[in-house]
């Protein structure tokens, strides 16, 4: 929570009029701090003539920031909120010729100490769609698992193969529902009936549609490479060339980075997941003697006592009667 | 209208491990040699190593400006102690030093973490652990810095030390031959580097015995 307050929100500059003549403003800042429950109330069209009658009730389908609000001042009484494993990350993605090449780092992190040094950040979304994860590792976990199966649902329904732009949807309807507290950045790639498709969506639930992108902690390390490196038509082996050394960037300058490169081409009706592709940061030293741990557990004690038995088992057809 | 109070801090964390090992007839100090701040690297090469007399290392991490003010420091003392004294310090007694140097700066602490490592007067290695205000104890083997959670349960069950409060009191120093020990060093520090963000690039081992200095590099992971 505290760090989502932090998070910039992304505001579009060429807006044509200023924020604070849009109707009931709310901070940008911070959407929770202020709102008051009076706004809670929110009368149906049809029934205004009825409003005496309209119980004080937030009513169905609307939101309710008590929580929030109640995390708040307990964060404010002193209560330290529980800390979440971040994949302070390295994520990326490009559409070269006949597809879409994404790539992502391998280390999620606690603070200072590498918690997994080998996770898998590109998650599988639908046959030809897949999505890399930054931010709080539950997040992108459950977020993907979650459109990914709504996407599967459709696919039953409809019997046709999923668009990448369903998949967008999905995800940015979740994340702005939860208002950038649901904190997954995500590179979502795919080949569609449409053609290759790219694009970035953030925690709050905004997107971009690009032909390279980059996302995570070691986002400007990845990005300086694409932003020297890219070029339109790129073959299959460029692609992945660039790919990796935008990864590399990030594993080497940044600290949130780290271990192997994951690659994932998808092309159409085709898709290669190269799980460690490069493995580039080996241990550097094994003991050669190996290690001994002298003192065993002392054994004091080998007499055995069996428990007392509270019930008879009986022996029989447990199907009886 | 909330208050808004100053935002800015004298201090970082530039991170680094630093270890000591004591034994018989010798003592090893070892830091990483990277320097960070953040999620950034500033540089692969920095050595966190100072030697501040001929049988006296100390090996600091923490605020790395702070660092350089407390060696500036100790060195310009330990050339007056020359002056008057006409011989290098022991061990033993620029650790009382430091500490006193720690210590002056109370309320403004240096931001330092230190382990100092050398011979004293009989050549028996010996060790001083800090924190950084100045409290001190002789110890057999320490570690200090962004990987020291990780490192000392480690050393503790290598080299089980006597407590201190045995009496008779027993030698801290530890068992292991010279090489042992610098292996030991050397694993530790790759297994410090494989979980800590803050530890890599390259490991800088100073080697202290009868015959003098001596230094050794090991390269680390670069993540």
């Amino acid at each position: 929570m505290e760090n989502n307050q932090r998070l910039k929100l992304k505001v579009y500059t060429s807006l044509s009029f200023p924020l604070s003549s849009l109707p009931r403003q709310t901070p940008i800042s911070s959407p929770f701090s202020h709102f008051s429950p009076v706004q809670y109330k929110r009368v149906p069209l049809g029934f205004a003539k009825m409003a005496s009658s309209v119980v004080d009730l937030p009513p169905k389908g609307g939101f309710s920031f008590d929580l929030c609000r109640r995390n708040e001042m307990l964060e404010k009484k002193g209560l330290k909120s529980p800390t979440f494993l971040k994949t302070g990350t390295t994520i990326v993605g490009l559409v070269f010729q006949d597809g879409v090449i994404l790539g992502a780092d391998t280390r999620a992190t606690e603070g200072p100490i590498v918690a997994d040094k080998n996770c898998e950040k590109i998650h599988y979304m639908a046959p030809n769609i897949y999505c890399c994860g930054a931010g709080t590792a539950a997040d992108t976990e459950a977020v993907t698992d979650m459109v990914s199966s709504q996407l599967q649902l459709h696919r039953y329904h409809t019997g046709r193969e999923s668009r990448v732009v369903t998949a967008l949807t999905f995800l940015k309807k979740h994340l702005f529902n939860y208002q950038g507290h649901v904190s997954a950045a995500l590179v979502l790639g795919g080949v569609d009936i449409t053609g290759p498709h790219l694009h970035t969506i953030y925690p709050h639930g905004s997107t971009d549609t690009l032909p390279f992108a980059t996302m995570g902690s070691g986002s400007l390390a990845a990005m300086s490479v694409f932003e020297s490196k890219y070029k339109e038509s790129l073959s299959r082996d460029e692609g992945i060339k660039i790919v990796v050394e935008a990864i590399c960037a990030g594993i080497f300058n940044d600290l949130g980075s780290g271990s192997n490169v994951d690659v994932c081409v998808i092309t159409k009706g085709h898709k290669e997941y190269l799980r460690n592709h490069l493995l580039p940061n080996p241990r550097t030293y094994v003991n050669p003697k190996g290690f001994t741990f002298p003192k065993k557990t002392e054994v004091l004690l080998t007499k055995i006592t069996p428990l007392k038995e509270k019930v008879e088992v009986i022996e029989g057809d447990a199907m009886e009667e | 209208m909330t208050k808004k109070h100053a935002n800015w801090s004298p201090y970082d964390n530039n991170g680094g491990s630093c270890v000591a090992i004591a034994g018989a007839d010798y003592c090893v100090i070892a830091a990483d040699t990277r320097m960070s701040t953040g999620y950034n690297i500033l540089t692969r090469d920095y050595s966190k190593i100072s030697q501040l007399a001929d049988k006296a290392v100390m090996a600091s991490s923490g605020f790395q400006a702070d660092v350089k003010a407390l060696q500036k420091a100790l060195s310009a003392k330990h050339l007056i102690y020359q002056h008057q004294h006409n011989k290098q310090m022991s061990c033993p007694a620029m650790a009382q030093l430091l500490s006193n140097t720690l210590y002056y700066k109370r309320f403004f602490p240096y931001y330092a973490f230190n382990v100092l490592g050398g011979l004293d007067n009989e050549g028996k290695g010996c060790v001083f652990t800090y924190d950084a205000v100045g409290s001190y104890e002789r110890v057999g083997y320490s570690a200090q810095g962004s990987g020291s959670t990780l490192i000392i349960p480690f050393l503790d069950n290598q080299l089980k030390s006597p407590s201190p409060l045995l009496l008779p009191a027993k030698d801290a120093v530890t068992p292991l031959s010279e090489t042992e020990a610098i292996d030991l060093v050397k694993t530790v520090f790759a297994s410090a580097t494989e979980r800590d963000i803050y530890t890599g690039d390259k490991v800088e081992i100073v080697i202290l015995n009868a015959s003098g200095m001596r230094r050794e590099y090991m390269e680390l992971r670069k993540d």
